[in-house]
């Protein structure tokens, strides 16, 4: 699946977004999948209280499951208008 | 219903204009503007908004549908721009249409409060001394209490 990095986050991975194969059942299961891999990916998913997650481009929460989906992007709560 | 995310200006005068034809039995036309504004203190060099292409036409679309049915909009335009921007230039602007002013009053607020914090935008304040992520506010979270009550229900 594709995952996506916004603002800060993007900017503390270092990429704006990946191919990653996984096998990770909830969005909270790739975060820790992640995190395990670098230091910059536990550094950005440090504190997930601060990070907002969109499904297939809809809003979602870490507790989602993955199967079937294409797109998850990773955030800081937004700040539009 | 029309919904634009863009990186260049719009013309507000123009949009306005467009906007109130052909509505002739919509009594109240609305609109904000948001404007990038200058810090206090350390001058801002620019603004830079981050989007999520696709999410954010999307979600956009969902905000000024849910606005449309639930004050019984005779129309709605959403204008978001993203990319550098200067303080004094115009970001987004939303415009209301329906009979009573107070559907389009409160249609206006329920935009802007969603756009705050539900649209996928992020931005950037860039002075000399560096950039910054603009931070949420709690209060852009709050403002979205008001509207979760159904108003059939007496909200």
């Amino acid at each position: 699946m594709d995952v996506l990095y916004f603002a800060w986050v993007r900017e503390r991975i270092g990429i704006p977004r990946e191919k990653v194969v996984s096998d990770a059942a909830t969005v909270g299961d790739l975060v820790n999948e992640l995190r395990a891999r670098e230091d910059r990916y536990a550094v950005a998913f440090a504190d997930l209280s601060a990070l907002r997650v969109a499904v297939d481009q809809v809003l979602g929460d870490f507790d989602a499951p993955l199967d079937g989906v294409r797109e998850v992007a990773f955030f800081p709560p937004m700040t539009g208008g | 219903m029309r919904v634009v995310v863009q990186q260049a200006p719009f013309d507000l005068g123009k949009e306005m204009a467009n906007f109130t034809v052909g509505h002739g039995d919509n009594g109240a036309i609305v609109t904000f503007t948001g404007v990038v504004r200058d810090l206090p203190g350390t001058p801002m060099q620019a603004m830079e908004i981050e989007h999520y292409p696709g999410m954010t036409e999307a979600a956009l679309a969902e905000m000024a549908q849910q606005a449309s049915k639930r004050f019984s909009l005779g129309d709605v335009l959403v204008i978001h721009r993203f990319g550098r921007l200067k303080p004094g230039e115009m970001i987004m602007m939303v415009a209301t249409a329906a009979r009573h002013r107070k559907s389009a009053f409160d249609a206006a607020e329920f935009l802007m409060d969603y756009l705050k914090s539900r649209a996928p935008f992020w931005k950037r304040e860039i002075t000399e001394e560096g950039a910054d992520w603009v931070a949420s506010k709690d209060a852009d979270e709050a403002a979205l209490d008001r509207w979760k009550v159904d108003p059939d229900q007496g909200g």
